[in-house]
């Protein structure tokens, strides 16, 4: 084995003891590798993930837009499409984390057995929760950019802080990516995926992505605000219409923590679930 | 190389490894023989690192599991009982990709993939994705996959397992080349001419304590006799002929189908048993082997 690694598994051993988080040996990056290297022959997949938000975008935005009309937002009247674009944005960002983060990571771990191999060499539980989270995020952000471009064409993006909605929708995809893959340790058989999707579906439609926050009742304003998905919503519009305000870094420490609790919570998980 | 005190694994309120001393010197090809639930898988992962002792003292390759997993690892090959390979990508790629889990630079990867494939006879499939290989193969690349690190340790949990005489053959000879270069091995097998054939040095595990360690000769010496007659009687109960054969061996050990009698000269006591007058459906004398010690050890067989 060549000197330079060496030194590197002995820093990362050292940084273990020092750090009561899973073990890992800080080459996450390989996982990625491996990754693309299984996704490049089921690239099809990449078509759907990069087509859903699109069509969306047509049907609710431009079709139903030219009923709707413009709305109002944060003070604003602006054509409806405009209204809805960041909301697919951010919404496909966490449908895409969510999908990668679950069922192709339920299979990797009850079915493929892949972690067990990879848990024999260097690399630690640390390592396979970065490495997996990472690829999501990876994934989502060309789905993301190439989502902008299309909204751009649409005449849904006013602004060029719109160009800060790529990373923005990584981060999105970041909290739902490390949530989804630790609840996913949790699981045992496919039926218990229902169970995301009912978590999911009536954010995806409810957290002010198709209609402004104003038109909930009162006291379901107070649930909605409290979602992931709304401080996702919110922060994407903000940079897409350019209005950008101390609103958003708590639409920013909100996810952030979100994926930070994720990712630690999923490399405990699975050290216990695979090194026992 | 792997030196292991008082080691002890334990399942919520069941023990699995309960207090075993090992000590893996330096090329030496060491096995633990044992049957079903004796606890090898159990200590083959604790070596590994993927699996932390429950309580005693663990060193591999020097350092200790619970704070250097990652190094020990890097200088590991790892064979687990299942075959674990990446059923997404080829042959060729399983190697690659394991490879860059150690760290290893990507034309090393391939340089390595090409001669381990070769080694493990697959390099006509080296494109071919995995899932369609025959257990052999995926044995082989298993094991190929293992190598690519150039581990100085190389552990085998039932390597052979599951493949058919042949295949079996072509891995001992596999293994044996590995050993020449210098490699330790560390196996685990509940075949005795598996244990016979491939290690210098072998524990008896049963119930997760080990009953029994030395050269597989030595173990043969010091807990059989030199020779075995077995003999099968028509009836339902072995047992019954008990009284018949008294005297003629040192030993006798009765199984559901035949009875074992151990003694240092199988033909005098044929003979013997001749001159009484009684009459075997079959006889037969052959040289003690691990089953024999493993059976006297523990009133078990070890395949069942
Ligand atoms: N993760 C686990 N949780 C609970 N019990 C376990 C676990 N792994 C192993 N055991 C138990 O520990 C005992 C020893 O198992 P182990 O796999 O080490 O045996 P083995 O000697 O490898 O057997 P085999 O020849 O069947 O592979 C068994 O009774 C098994 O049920
Ligand atoms: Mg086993």
């Amino acid at each position: 084995m060549a000197a330079p690694d060496q030194g590197r598994v002995a820093a990362a051993g050292r940084l273990a003891r020092a750090v009561p988080i899973p073990a890992g040996a800080g080459m996450a990056r390989m996982l990625v590798e491996r990754n693309y290297r299984s996704f490049r022959r089921t690239w099809v997949i990449i078509a759907s993930g990069f087509f859903e938000p699109v069509f969306f975008l047509f049907a609710m935005g431009v079709g139903i837009g030219s009923l709707v009309g413009d709305v109002e937002t944060e003070g604003r009247l602006v054509p409806y499409v405009v209204f809805v674009a960041p909301a697919l944005l951010a919404a496909s960002a966490m449908n895409g984390a969510v999908f990668d983060s679950t069922t192709n990571v339920f299979f990797k771990l009850k079915y493929a057995k892949l972690y067990d191999s990879v848990l024999a060499t260097p690399l630690g539980p640390r390592d396979v929760a970065l490495g997996e989270i990472a690829w999501a995020l990876l994934r989502g952000l060309v789905y993301s950019a190439a989502f902008l471009a299309v909204a751009a064409l649409a005449g849904a993006v006013t602004s060029p802080l719109a160009l800060l909605a790529v990373p923005a929708a990584t981060l999105i995809g970041w909290a739902f990516a490390s949530i989804g893959m630790a609840a996913t340790t949790y699981m045992r058989t496919w039926a218990d995926f229902d169970y995301v999707q009912l978590a999911i579906l009536p954010m995806f439609l409810f957290s002010a992505t198709f209609f402004p926050l104003e038109t909930y009742p009162a006291a379901l304003q107070g649930v909605v605000q409290a979602t992931p998905l709304f401080h996702g919503v919110a922060m994407v519009r903000d940079l897409m219409l350019g209005q950008v305000g101390p609103d958003l870094l708590v639409h920013v420490a909100y996810l952030v923590v979100l994926g930070l609790v994720g990712t630690a919570w999923t490399a405990r998980r699975i050290e216990r679930l695979l090194l026992r | 190389m792997i030196r292991a005190r008082g080691l002890v694994k334990a399942f919520d309120d069941f023990t699995a490894v309960d207090g075993i001393d090992v000590e893996v010197r330096p090329g030496e090809a060491f096995g633990f023989l044992g049957p079903n639930g004796a606890g090898k898988s159990s200590t083959m992962r604790m070596i590994g690192c993927v699996s932390p002792p429950t309580a005693g003292e663990l060193t591999v390759l020097g350092m200790d599991p619970r704070t250097d997993g990652p190094r020990i690892r890097a200088g590991l090959g790892v064979v687990p009982q299942r075959d674990s390979l990446d059923e997404e990508l080829t042959v060729e790629e399983n190697i690659w990709v394991y490879g860059r889990y150690f760290g290893l630079p990507r034309r090393l990867v391939r340089e390595r993939a090409a001669e381990l494939l070769e080694f493990a006879q697959l390099t006509d499939r080296a494109r071919s994705v995995v899932e369609p290989l025959s257990g052999g193969m995926k044995r082989r690349l298993t094991i190929a996959r293992a190598l690519v690190n150039s581990p100085r340790i190389l552990l085998l949990d039932e390597p052979t397992t599951g493949l058919d005489p042949q295949a079996r053959h072509v891995l001992w000879d596999r293994l044996f080349r590995l050993k020449r270069e210098g490699v330790t091995l560390v196996l685990t097998t509940h075949y005795m001419d598996e244990a016979e054939q491939l290690c210098d040095r072998l524990v008896v595990m049963d119930h997760g304590r080990i009953v029994a360690e030395g050269s597989p000769s030595a173990l043969i010496a010091q807990h059989s006799t030199r020779e075995v007659l077995e003999l099968r009687f028509d009836t339902a109960d072995h047992a019954a002929h008990l009284g018949g054969v008294e005297g003629v061996a040192d030993r006798v050990e009765v199984l559901p189908d035949r009875l074992l009698l151990y003694t240092p000269d199988g033909e005098a006591a044929q003979s013997e048993l001749h001159r009484r007058g009684l009459e075997p459906l079959s006889a037969l004398v052959r040289r003690s082997t691990l089953e024999d010690v493993f059976l006297h050890l523990t009133g078990r067989t070890l395949v069942d």
